[in-house]
Formats: structure tokens, sequence, C-alpha cells
């Protein structure tokens, strides 16, 4: 990590395109989780089109058939979560924030960081490949449970359901290599006198969802090559006529699906506690109990997995045993939400964009977090399980994490990455166009699934019961509150292009926050810091201290 | 609770009791959240508090306020489980003696339901086998066998409250007792390919009489699956 790399010119080849910068690598991360993001956006309103007019001509794609049907929402689904939640929360902001808040001047591997990024490209042009070939993309859902997702006879998919299981492959290779780096940073290379509780929260979540990513995924990857042997060549891992045990992909699969609700749901916490404590000009409520009820969530979610799995198949006296675990880890969850709610408490908040997304992160997370439990209680998740209440639970937990924070943490960081500031009117529109409309979606879809409606279905006339008026209106709602949250995106994507050259210069730190990446330049230039920084204190020293006419107190100012 | 749709089933009332406690429980702590959450936004907004108070949430008198929250959720969190593992038990793990037994078979895309027909035995001569239609006793203790013959498929009857996935190579036990009569959806709640958008049956809970009428319309005779379509 010397500065043997910061001195020479560089061409724009290897500046932009194979840059081992880590803000550039964050930057290739976050511009192609958002190309990703259009691309799951675009399935999601072709298939919600499709449930609120059956059978009608889309526009901009045309009649929607029931295989069609399948692989929109398969792939809506793996998009928003391997190509946009974790590109975005953790590789994009991971490698943005950590060596800039921690006060390095990059990586430790800026090589293997690289790597990272083009595993992860190509696991991308995989993915989108997938849905070009022959038979079309695959459509087995998300969770790809076998025997459908295994054999094509099933699943009518021979190439797709091969790539896109290579595609989520390569795509944990590529987040495994980035966790690499982001643990052995923190660890290495922190600002001579940063001490452990002098960390950011956002960098501290970022490292442990990594650490969470890399102890679940292991299984995972194991039960990938063996779904890919049994795709392929038929071996029979999950085949029960060649002694295989389809259940046993689906323990594989959760053991690392429930920790990777809190790989993403960290990061989010994490951008939200240094969103709150800058505009609301309060120190960190309790910081030491932030991090430990988020190493508690942690380790809890390593024994809760078979949640998903009641009515599957397993012996049903293990339910008790994981209905336990579930309940039980409402209490970090609960207790970390308090002490955000607490940190408001005498603040001086002020309302700016990244700062109302931050508090929507917050009121909406909370609907979803209590929704959670009608379906960790094994004996209400008979009803509730495969139903749209189990699609609007997660939603109100995934739409917080992967779009409400990820917004606050682009308002917030925004000045930083491009020097500019972004317009704060276009920022209020934006904000009020998604999340009332992120509601409107949401609600009438709870309301659906506790009348029964299942998941995945594509056209629910067959279903007399789920064919009544009252509830085909409800999908139109929801799918209006859709049509008007990608509507709601033109602004920001507007603010977010023109304010690179026109918005206001930001100043190295427009916000009066602590942190050490608000004493960088803003853009912050190749290597970071003119003079690399010392840290003297914790990262939330606000508030009205003895002796300082300032409310804040930067972690580099010498006291 | 109209939120829900109607019970036909004798647990469907206690699975809804159980989704009652938790709505309470947790709307409870989700309306607190929320009201403190919102109280803090506007009281504490910079309109009103031009400079924030230096506060490090260590401070035992504030330390409090999150504290005995945290152990009033884990008191809900005790009657929560206590009522879900209840509930599980009665539905999933205790099966009461049954008058009847049917089989279940789900393939793409299709329920096959085989009843026993007059004699009450699965496995003889008279049993009615029948596609996608699932005719019931009302006030009857059924055991189900639920197979599947390809990919999962999940056994869903909404207003029984009863979800099970059919698992290739395995046969597993449920149990139901119809309480109302009339006519409702199955459906198939597990993803299991193009058809699984059609893989609809339709569920029939007679009173004994019409039972009765429909295996005499049936013949008592083993239909095949020509007739029966
Ligand atoms: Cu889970
Ligand atoms: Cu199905």
């Amino acid at each position: 990590m010397s500065n043997d790399h910061d001195h020479h010119e560089q061409s724009i080849w290897e500046k932009y395109i194979f840059s081992v910068d880590h803000k550039v690598i964050g930057m290739q991360y976050l511009f192609t989780g958002m190309l990703m993001a259009l691309i799951g956006g675009f399935f999601v309103y072709v298939f919600r089109m499709q449930l609120a007019f059956p059978g009608a001509e889309v526009l901009g794609w045309g009649i929607v058939n029931s295989a069609e049907y399948n692989a929109l929402v398969t792939n809506h689904g793996s998009i928003m979560i391997f190509w946009v939640a974790m590109p975005v929360l953790i590789a994009a902001f991971g490698n943005f924030l950590i060596p800039l808040m921690i006060g390095c001047d990059d990586m430790v591997f800026p090589r293997l960081n690289r790597l990272s990024y083009q595993i992860f490209l190509i696991s991308a042009l995989v993915l989108i490949a997938s849905f070009f070939v022959q038979g079309g993309g695959f459509g087995g859902a998300w969770t790809a449970y076998p025997p459908l997702s295994a054999n094509a006879n099933y699943n009518l998919t021979p190439w797709g359901s091969i790539l896109w299981l290579v595609a989520v492959a390569l795509e944990f290779v590529a987040f495994l290599m980035g966790g690499i780096n982001f643990i052995t940073t923190l660890m290495n290379s922190r600002a001579p006198g940063m001490k452990m509780y002098d960390i950011p929260i956002v960098v501290w979540m970022i490292v442990l969802a990594s650490i969470l990513f890399m102890a679940s995924v292991g299984p995972l990857i194991a039960g990938a090559i063996m779904l890919l042997l049994d795709q392929t060549m038929s071996i029979g891992f999950f085949d029960p006529a060649k002694g295989g045990d389809p259940v046993l992909w689906q323990h594989l699969f959760w053991f690392f699906g429930h920790p990777e609700v809190y790989v993403v749901l960290l990061p989010a916490m994490g951008i939200v506690a240094e969103v709150m404590t800058t505009f609301s000009r309060k120190k960190l409520f309790a910081y030491k109990t932030v991090l430990n009820t988020a190493i508690a969530t942690g380790i809890l979610s390593f024994f809760v997995w078979a949640h998903h799995q009641f009515v599957s198949g397993i012996d049903p006296r293990m339910a008790n045993i994981f209905t336990v675990t579930t309940v039980i880890i409402s209490i970090p969850i609960a207790e970390m939400c308090f002490v955000y709610i607490a940190t408001l408490y005498k603040g001086s908040i002020e309302f700016t964009t990244a700062m109302l997304f931050a508090l929507a992160f917050l009121v909406e997370f909370l609907l979803g977090g209590v929704t959670g439990i009608f379906l960790g209680a094994s004996g209400s998740d008979i009803y509730f399980h495969d139903t749209y209440f189990v699609l609007a639970h997660f939603h109100y937990t995934f739409v917080p994490i992967a779009i409400i924070s990820v917004f606050a943490a682009i308002y917030y960081w925004y000045p930083k990455m491009f020097g500019r500031l972004m317009n704060e009117t276009l920022g209020k529109i934006h904000f009020w166009g998604t999340v009332i409309s992120f509601n409107i979606i949401f609600i009438p879809l709870f309301i659906l699934g506790a009348s029964g409606q299942h998941r995945r279905i594509y056209n629910y006339e067959n279903f007399p019961q789920l064919a009544t008026d009252g509830m085909q209106n409800l999908r139109v709602v929801a799918t209006m509150g859709l049509i008007a949250m990608l509507v709601s995106q033109i602004p920001f994507l507007y603010n977010f292009v023109t304010s690179w050259k026109k918005g206001k210069i930001a100043g190295n730190n427009p916000w009066k926050a602590n942190t050490l990446e608000w004493v960088a330049t803003s853009p912050a230039p190749h290597g970071n810091f003119k003079e690399l920084p010392t840290c003297y204190r914790g990262p939330y020293e606000y508030g009205k201290m003895e002796g300082r006419k300032d409310d804040y107190w930067p972690q580099n100012e010498e006291s | 609770m109209n939120f829900l749709i109607e019970q036909a089933s004798s647990f469907a009332a206690d699975i809804d009791g159980l989704i009652i406690i938790i709505a309470v429980l947790a709307g409870f702590w989700f309306f607190v959240a929320e009201f403190v959450l919102f109280y803090f936004i506007f009281k504490y907004s910079r309109k009103n508090q031009a400079q924030s108070e230096y506060i490090t949430g260590e401070e035992p008198e504030l330390v409090k306020w999150v504290h005995w929250p945290h152990i009033a959720v884990l008191v809900c969190d005790i009657v929560i489980i206590f009522f879900a593992v209840k509930v599980w038990y009665n539905v999933k793990q205790d099966f009461p003696q049954p008058d009847e037994t049917i089989r279940v078979v789900g393939y793409q895309w299709s329920w096959k339901f085989v009843h026993p027909g007059a004699d009450k035995q699965l496995g003889t001569e008279d049993d009615i086998e029948m596609i996608d239609e699932l005719h019931l006793k009302v006030n009857t203790t059924y055991h189900f066998k639920l197979e599947s013959e390809d990919v999962m498929h999940s056994f869903s009857i909404p207003v029984f409250r009863l979800k099970q996935d059919a698992v290739p190579g395995r046969v597993i036990t449920g149990w139901f007792k119809p309480i109302k009569t009339g006519q409702y959806d199955i459906q198939c709640a597990e993803m299991c390919g193009i058809g699984h958008g059609i893989m609809g049956s339709q569920l029939y809970v007679e009173s004994e009489e019409d039972h009765n009428k429909w295996i005499q319309s049936v013949n008592g005779q083993g239909e095949t699956l020509s007739q029966v379509q």
C-alpha cells in the first residue's frame, strides 16, 4: 500500500477500465448495479402488467406467456439480490468508503479487487446471455429448487438454467475476493490512532457482512457445483430416483440464503447510521450496542435457515427449534431499531434528501421486521408460506435495504464521488415519489397474501377464489404503484447525470461531518489524501461539547 | 377476521388465532416504535431544536429506555413461540385417528386424488381416482398421503390453512378435518415449471348424503383417467 502508484499520468484506459483504484472499482460496481437495476425494474414492470391486465399486450414486450412470466419473476429476484443489492451495498460502497473512511490510500490487494469486478462483470454478462439462448431464461424461481432446476425435461430451459447457475456461482466468486480485501484492509490499513470503537459503523457493517457472506456461501457453492453436475451429467445428487435428495439443496441454499438477508441489511444499517448522525448532529446512541447487536444478529442468522422450509418435508419437530431461533432474532434487530430511534433524541434534524431516505428506511423497515414474525412462527407460516404475504414482507425489508438506503448513500456521498452536490428539489420529488408509491405497491400485496394468493402465478383466472373483482382491483393498484415508482426514478437519473457537471461545488466537507472521507478533497484523487490522516477520536462526536464552538469534531482534528 | 378467508377445517381457527396474537403483539411494538420515531422527527427538527445535545447513549437513565423495551420484546417473543409451537404441534405433529385416508399425487401440472370409495379402504377395487377434483365428507377426519411424481409441488388449501410440500421420492402424511361444506380452491404453492400457474384443483366438501351420492354417481368403481376427464 505504498504510494508508488499515485504520481504518474494515467491513460483513460488505465484510469477507468482497468483501474486498480478502489474508488474507480467502487464506481464500476455502482454503475453496473444501477444498469442491472434498470433490467430488474423492466422485468417487474412487464410481469406486473400481466398480473393487472392478464393476457393483454404489454407495451415494450408484447403478450407474456407463462414460460416468459416465470423467467421474468425468477430473474427479477436474482438480479435485484445478486446483481443490485450485493454489488451496490457491499462492493460499491465497501470499495469506495472503506479506504477513505479508515484513512488509507487504497485496498490492501488492489489487483484482486480489480479481478473481483471483472469476474462480477462476466457473471452479469452470462446472466444476460441466459435470456437469449434456446428455450429462454431460467424460470424455476430464484431459489432454484431441484428437481425442477436440475432437469431440462422438467424446466424446459436446457441452457437458461445452466447459464443462470454459472452466473450465480461466478458472482459468488467475485464477492469472495472482495470480502477478503475488505476484511484485510480494515485489519491492516487503519489510520494511526483509529481504535476498534473509532471505526465508522458503516465500515464495521460492510466488513461484518463480508464475514457473514464468506462463512455462509461455502455450502451453496458446493451445492451449485452439485446442481451443475446434475444439470449437465445427470449425476443425481438431488434426484431421488438415483438415491439423491432434493431437500438437501434447500438446506444448502437457505443456509446461505438467510444470512444473505443480513449480508445486505447490515451495510444498509451502516449507511443509515452515518447519514442519521450527520443530519441530526447527534452521536450514535450506544455505539457498542449497535456493534454487539449486529454481531449477535450475524451469529444467530446461521441458526434460522429452516424457517424457509417448515412445510418442505423436513421433520416437523425441527420446525419448533427453528421457530425459537427465528423469533429470538427479533431481539437484537428490535434493539438495533430502538437505538437508531434513540439517536434522534435531542438532535437537531435537518431534512436533506439523504436524511429523508435514511428516516424512511427506519419507517418502512419496521413494517418489514414485524411482519417477519408471522412467518418465523411455524404455526402461522403454514398459511402464509409462499403467499404474497411473504413477498410483501421481504420487499418491506429489501426495498428499504437495497433501494431506500442506497439512495440515502448516493445523495450523501455524491459530493465525495464527483465533487458536486445533487439538486435538493429534484431529490425531494424523487424521495416522495419513491416512498409513497412503494407503499401503494406493497400494502395491497399484504392483503392479497392474507387472502390466500400464492406466488409465481401468471394468471389467477384458474383459481375461482382468487379471481374476484376485489382482488383484481388490488392487483391493478399495486401495478399502478409500481409504474409510479418507476417514473419517480426519472428525476433521480436526471439529477444524477446533470449534477455531475452542473451541481453546486461541494468542497471537502459539505455536511460538516466527522469521518475521515471528508478530509480528502472532493472528488478524492488517486491515492486519496495529500497527507494520510491520523485519528484522534470516535466518528460521531456531534452536539454541544464543552469548550467547542462547533457542534462537530472531525476524527482527524488534533485536540 | 374477514381479512383472511373462511375457515373450513378444524384447525383453521387455531391458526387464525395465532395470527391474531402475533398481530396484536407485533402490531403493538410496530405502532409504539413508529409513534416514537415520528414524534422525535417532529420534536427535534432543526426548526424546533436549533442545537443538538451531546449524548453517548451510555447514560444509565437513558439506557433504561432501550433496556426495558428490549426485555418486554423478549416476553412477547416467548408468548409467540409458545402459541406457535402449540398450533404447529396440533397441525403437523399430533395426528388424530383417521376416519378415512386419501392419496394425493402431484405431477406437472395436476393433482391426482385417490379417494377410498364406499368401503373407506385405500388400495381396494372401489378406489376413486380423480384428476383436479377432491371430494371430502364434512366433519370427517382424513389422513392424506402426499407424493410427487416429478418436481416439488406444494399441496395448499387456503380455506383449511393447510400447506405441505410434495417431495419426489417421499410419501408425506398429514391430516385435516373439513368442518364446512362448499366448493374451494386447491393450489400448488411451489414453483413447478411452466404450468405452475394452471395447477389448480377444486375441493368439494359435501354432507354425508351428498358425498354418498357422489360415490354412487361414479358408480363405486375405480375410475380410469379417461372416464374422469
Ligand atoms: Cu430466512
Ligand atoms: Cu406448482
